[in-house]
């Protein structure tokens, strides 16, 4: 039997506590073994970006990193978005301007988006889309994405 | 697309790693650093490294400063953090200009500068930084540190001068004199794609002529590489139309370029002669 | 007041099923979990084509956590992946493809062995220690290559297609112009960001079997099961959940779905599959891959005398579920919006060693209008007109309607186009889009020395293909609507869409509406979501449904209410006199409850507040579009830039323009992929190129134009009440062509592109060989 690691992942505010193998990426972790299922796996190899999480408040690929490497760190995740029944200004502008199709994407694209806007609401349209297209969508063909993120950024702004 | 079973270290110190690094060496001991390619190569199991030594909680290898005229990059340092400039003049604007051509955002927030000197894709940016200015890296073992230039350094596809038992712990870029005038331009299908073509330029400014011209090309050889003849073309002449388009001809003529089933010599030939152009009409604007 | 009863039509109302998907509540195939599951890993052969002579599978099976691994011979009893029932073909039969390779593997990626682990990681680290002992043979590369044998005595030419009608031969001999060309499309699929799924679940209680993981036609691929594994339909459930993406591919049925299932009523325990990148990018279906050789012959007026296409499809390892759908798509589609006296297309429908082919969105479609508005396109040249003129002196008028499409070979499916404008579609566009100014404008910007140019393709699309769909619609006593449908929902917006319907018909509160999709065990049939049937088809059935519903609410209501029936309304779930809305009034709720069994009020009535409802049609709807893209060429890279794409689109009538512009904007995006960025690529031996996502390359933002669009309702259609028409696949058709035409516009040379996609490296090409220098 391979070695395992006792590792505690911060996720949205709570402790999980679990123990894991090495290999086990950070993405696996989170959905089998905390249950967080609303970040997604699309490509296992860091192009899709459907599995963007904040790490201590940047976003990174969690197919890229391994679990235990993320020991002690703080996540947040599309479950940790909203504020209880409050959505959070990209939620709502995303449900608003019907910024997703299939949704598979979209976890990956909020929390992109949060970690964007978060350092930078005032982020400029050039910047905003480099940075957005860190991600893939097949369905939207994007134009409402960046309508979303920019009417989200401007409540963000307004606070 | 599940990796492979290893083990994983977490040394907290240079030393500690090295021990390990000389300890696993011979079982296929690899340090993990950003992670942001080795990751995908294992996903895909073409690396199955028996140990992984991950650098990251070394707090030693996360220093950025300018020591002796010279950037000091450590290993620990995130291509992230050349968002911002990191050093005054030239080289921080370069640096921070550049960044911005590698992979996506989240990427760049995980992945490491020595990191991706030390896989050494041919059409890494930070790689033709490297051989361009003459970065010295500096690799230390247990036996000992010693320092490589950046030209000896790059061996081919993925293949550097590191022993196994080496770490790359800092890579150290020549601060740029305040007269120092850049370009850089790549080419890529989509934005964030691995680059067909890059060419950096840079020279300095001495009364309105090009002196110490360094033109770099990646991801066109096996390996990153100057086109001295290009430099020639330009060292001693007025910036103009002419001198660059000379310099790019000179460029496409004296490549060796990489060729696969969707690019090939032909074409990158075209794409040298076209940002080697851009690039040095880029440093004079 | 919100909007309600039949002004719901069109409204852009925010989605019924976002909420889940934004908070991450969804429930995707990998969200899927039962206890004591296995995972499956499928062991795919390395080579393109190769006989079997072993495989030894003792090692992976001794590996602790693994507890079966199964060859063909495990499964010997299992016939191949069937046909749809509507797609049988005797003669194709012989190319169908078994769950795990029998004798021969096809294609890199041809499933040969699968493991069942206690765990994925472990079932991975037994695909290791299997090995194949294969001894290769030669390869079919490409369709257009000389055919070889699929096995011995059986060629590779699984069929020699053909559409016809007229004598094409003598017209073009008479003909005053003929315009020829030779033209390629490359091998695209949808790549959906969800890979695959599958969960096999066997109940041995009720011995019923039970797939998740279902997507797109769960129904129609229950049928199959049915046949294949020789089970009663009651005991075979399909279950869709959300599903990250369809365009054709998602949701047919392939070997993976059959041997989790197979597995798990022989393991005894539920198994699970999930599909990775680089096994989606090797094993599901592709498409596109075709190769013409096309004429037109034109009278001395510019009109179309006759169309001709000899055409090789590049099918790939096996046939799938479709049979020869996509040719046939193809062909019957090729004259588009034009009307063509003689007509004849021959395709070769060829097997090579490649992933198998199959529907990609808009199958056929996309290919045809290439074809077709190329030589539009040169024809116009030849004649020195307007591009715009050629196509308007041969578009279909709105006297023609509807317009016939018959062909002469018995058992071709007649095509009647049920309703347009499409003059006056043009007409709108152009204006819409300023198209005379936008071309003044570029030649302005040519003049100056940059390559910009646009261009143009005018397609029809088939929708609402039939035959049946049926919807059910139960309004329990809180008021809350369940319309249980055997739909799909790959994201394209059902629920929403269903949801408006009947809110309009019923006059039921929209945000009070479920709509129910792709389970089985709810309803005994189902179309599911395929070639832009859930609007009009289940959109049909549940305006039918709803109407009845509303029917029965109306009656029990006027006693409540003591008041004639037709002089009540619903809206917002509120039964009212409609002369007097502030008066007396009951809730849906109220009257469901006096509908309940045991209801004293009920008198001889059926209980419930309910119906059925079924659409039935012969007929199928057809939209019509024009696409227009103007593109930038920077002509040292060889980089295409599209500066603008527009689309004008007539949809019969639109349920939401919101996720009609939706539809229409993502399918341009992945059009623009396509014909610019898109190719699986494969090496001379057959080795695919194109695995992961920094290879096959779908576009991001930066690369996505901003695309416009004019959606138009002149011509509803005719076969459903409401008018409807599909809205899937109207923004991927005509993306190639109008991409190509702009190219040859920004360049100067009409007919310059051959292929797509247009890479950067083929761009460079076609300006080389034109002798341009920059």
């Amino acid at each position: 039997m391979t070695e395992t690691h006792q590792i505690t992942l911060n996720i949205n505010g709570k402790d999980y506590q679990t123990s894991v193998e090495a290999r086990r990426t950070l993405v696996d972790v989170i959905r089998d073994q905390c249950g967080q299922t609303g970040t997604h796996v699309g490509c296992e190899h860091g192009v899709c970006g459907a599995c963007t999480i904040l790490l201590d408040g940047e976003p990174v690929r969690a197919c890229l990193m391994f679990g235990v490497q993320a020991d002690g760190k703080k996540i947040r995740t599309v479950e940790g978005l909203a504020t209880g029944d409050k959505l959070h200004p990209l939620q709502q502008a995303f449900t608003d301007h019907h910024a997703l199709q299939c949704g598979f994407c979209t976890p990956g694209f909020l929390m992109l988006a949060a970690g964007i806007l978060e350092k930078d609401p005032n982020i400029n349209h050039d910047d905003l889309i480099a940075a957005l297209s860190s991600n893939l969508c097949r369905c939207t063909g994007y134009a409402n994405i960046i309508t979303a993120v920019k009417v989200a950024a401007e409540k963000m702004r307004a606070g | 697309m599940k990796p492979a079973s290893f083990s994983y270290h977490a040394p907290a110190t240079i030393d500690e790693a090295l021990t390990l690094l000389t300890n696993l060496s011979e079982s296929d001991g690899r340090i993990l650093a950003g992670g942001q390619s080795l990751v995908p190569t294992m996903a895909f199991r073409l690396a199955r490294p028996g140990h992984l030594i991950d650098i990251n909680g070394i707090k030693a290898l996360q220093q950025i400063a300018v020591q002796d005229n010279e950037l000091v990059i450590g290993a620990g340092v995130r291509h992230g953090a050349f968002h911002e400039s990191v050093c005054e003049g030239p080289l921080g604007a370069m640096l921070s200009s550049v960044v911005n051509h590698i992979a996506h955002l989240p990427i760049r927030m995980r992945g490491t500068f020595c990191g991706s000197l030390a896989h050494a894709d041919p059409a890494s940016e930070w790689c033709a930084v490297a051989v361009t200015l003459d970065a010295t890296i500096v690799a230390r073992s247990t036996g000992g540190e010693r320092q490589i230039s950046a030209r000896e350094f790059f061996q081919g596809v993925m293949t550097t001068a590191l022993a196994d038992d080496e770490l790359l712990v800092e890579v150290r870029l020549p601060i740029l004199s305040q007269n120092t005038r850049f370009g850089f331009q790549e080419f890529s299908r989509r934005a964030g794609d691995f680059a067909l073509t890059m060419a950096l330029a840079v020279w300095e400014d001495d009364g309105g002529r090009i002196s110490n011209a360094r033109i770099g090309l990646g991801g066109v050889e096996d390996r990153p590489r100057r086109i001295l003849e290009a430099e020639e073309a330009l060292n001693g002449s007025v910036p103009s139309d002419k001198v660059f388009r000379s310099a790019a001809d000179l460029a496409a003529g004296v490549v060796d370029p990489m060729e696969d089933h969707a690019t090939s010599g032909t074409y990158r030939r075209d794409l040298v002669r076209a940002l080697t152009r851009r690039a040095c009409e880029q440093a004079i604007k | 007041m919100p909007p309600s009863g039949s002004e719901l039509l069109g409204q852009r109302l925010s989605r019924l099923e976002d909420p889940p998907l934004i908070t991450g509540k969804g429930r995707f195939a990998d969200d899927i979990n039962f206890p004591h599951q296995l995972h499956m890993r499928v062991m795919r052969s390395p080579l393109a084509h190769a006989e079997i002579t072993g495989i030894q599978t003792e090692q992976a099976a001794a590996l602790p956590g693994v507890v079966a691994v199964w060859t063909h011979d495990d499964i010997a009893d299992l016939g191949p992946i069937d046909f749809r029932a509507d797609k049988s073909a005797e003669e194709l039969k012989a190319f169908r493809q078994f769950c795990l390779a029998k004798d021969r593997v096809r294609y890199v990626g041809d499933p040969v062995a699968v493991i069942f682990a206690e765990d994925p990681y472990v079932a991975e680290d037994a695909e290791d220690l299997i090995t194949l002992d294969l001894v290769s043979l030669e390869i079919i590369a490409n369709a257009d290559q000389h055919p070889g044998e699929f096995q011995p005595g059986l060629s590779s030419e699984a069929g020699l297609l053909t559409h016809t009608f007229g004598d094409v031969k003598s017209t073009f001999e008479a003909a005053h112009l003929v315009v020829e060309v030779d033209l390629q499309t490359g091998r695209h699929s949808g790549v959906p960001l969800e890979t695959r799924g599958a969960i096999g679940v066997h109940n041995k209680t009720s011995d019923i079997l039970e797939l998740y993981g279902a997507a797109k036609i769960p129904h129609r691929n229950r049928e199959t099961l049915v046949r294949m594994l020789g089970r009663s339909p009651s005991k075979i459930h399909l279950h869709e959940g959300h599903t990250g993406g369809g365009f054709g591919i998602r949701g047919e049925l392939y070997p993976e779905d059959v041997l989790v299932l197979l597995a798990a009523e022989r393991l005894g325990r539920p198994i699970k599959w999930i599909e990775d990148r680089q096994e989606h990018m090797m094993a599901a279906n592709q498409g596109r891959n075709q190769h013409h050789k096309a004429r037109m012959a034109f009278d001395r007026d510019g009109k179309i005398l006759a169309m001709a296409d000899e055409f090789w499809h590049d099918q790939g390892g096996y046939v799938r579920t479709h049979g020869a759908n996509v040719p046939n798509r193809t062909m019957c589609m090729l004259t588009g919006a034009y009307k063509v006296p003689t007509f004849r297309a021959e395709c070769h429908f060829r097997l090579t060693n490649k992933t198998p082919a199959a529907t990609y969105r808009a199958p056929g479609r996309f290919e045809s209008t290439f074809v077709r508005e190329r030589m539009m396109d040169i024809a116009a040249e030849r004649f020195g007109v307007d591009r715009v003129e050629i196509r308007r002196r041969n578009l279909i008028g709105p006297e023609d309607m509807p317009f016939k499409v018959a062909f002469d070979e018995p058992g071709v499916e007649t095509l009647v186009f049920d309703s347009g404008d499409y003059p006056a579609l043009l007409n709108k566009a152009l204006k819409h889009f300023r198209w005379h100014e936008l071309e003044a404008e570029l030649k302005d910007r040519r003049r100056t020395g940059e390559l910009v140019g646009c261009g143009l393709g005018v397609f029809v699309e088939e929708s609402g293909k039939g035959p049946v769909d049926g919807a059910r619609i139960v309004v329990d006593t809180n008021g809350d609507v369940e319309v249980l449908t055997g739909g799909a929902s790959l994201g394209q917006g059902f629920e929403t869409t269903m949801g408006q319907i009947t809110a309009a018909a019923l006059g039921a509160d929209f945000r009070k509406i479920t709509v129910i999709h792709g389970q089985t065990d709810r309803i005994p049939y189902g179309i599911g979501a395929h070639a832009a049937r859930a609007t009009v088809m289940t959109g049909s059935a549940v305006n039918i449904a709803a109407l009845k519903v509303k029917d029965k609410a109306l009656e029990a209501a006027s006693e409540m209410l003591q008041m004639p029936a037709d002089r009540l309304d619903i809206e917002q779930n509120v039964v009212f006199v409609a002369d007097n809305p502030s008066g007396p009034s009951v809730t849906l709720g109220e009257v469901a409850k006096r509908l309940a069994p045991g209801s004293k009020f009920l008198g001889s009535r059926d209980p419930g507040l309910s119906a059925e409802g079924f659409h039935n049609t012969a007929e199928s709807a057809f939209p019509y579009g024009i696409h227009f893209a103007v593109v930038k060429i920077d002509g040292e890279t060889g980089h295409i830039a599209v500066e603008r794409f527009m689309v004008a689109y007539d949809v019969g009538r639109a349920v939401n323009h919101m996720l009609l512009e939706g539809q229409l904007v993502g399918g341009c995006v992945q059009g623009v992929g396509g014909a610019l960025f898109e190719e699986f690529s494969y090496s001379e031996t057959g080795e695919p190129l194109s695995v992961t996502l920094a290879d096959y390359l779908v576009p991001t933002m930066d690369c996505a134009p901003m695309v416009e669009c004019l959606v138009t309702e002149d011509a509803p259609s005719p076969t459903n009440l409401l008018g409807l028409k599909g809205g899937g696949e109207g923004g991927i058709n005509g993306v190639g062509a109008a991409i190509a035409g702009a190219i040859d516009n920004a360049i100067g040379k009409v007919g310059a592109v051959t292929q797509l996609p247009v890479t950067p490296q083929r761009m460079r090409k076609i300006l080389r060989d034109l002798n341009k220098s920059f």
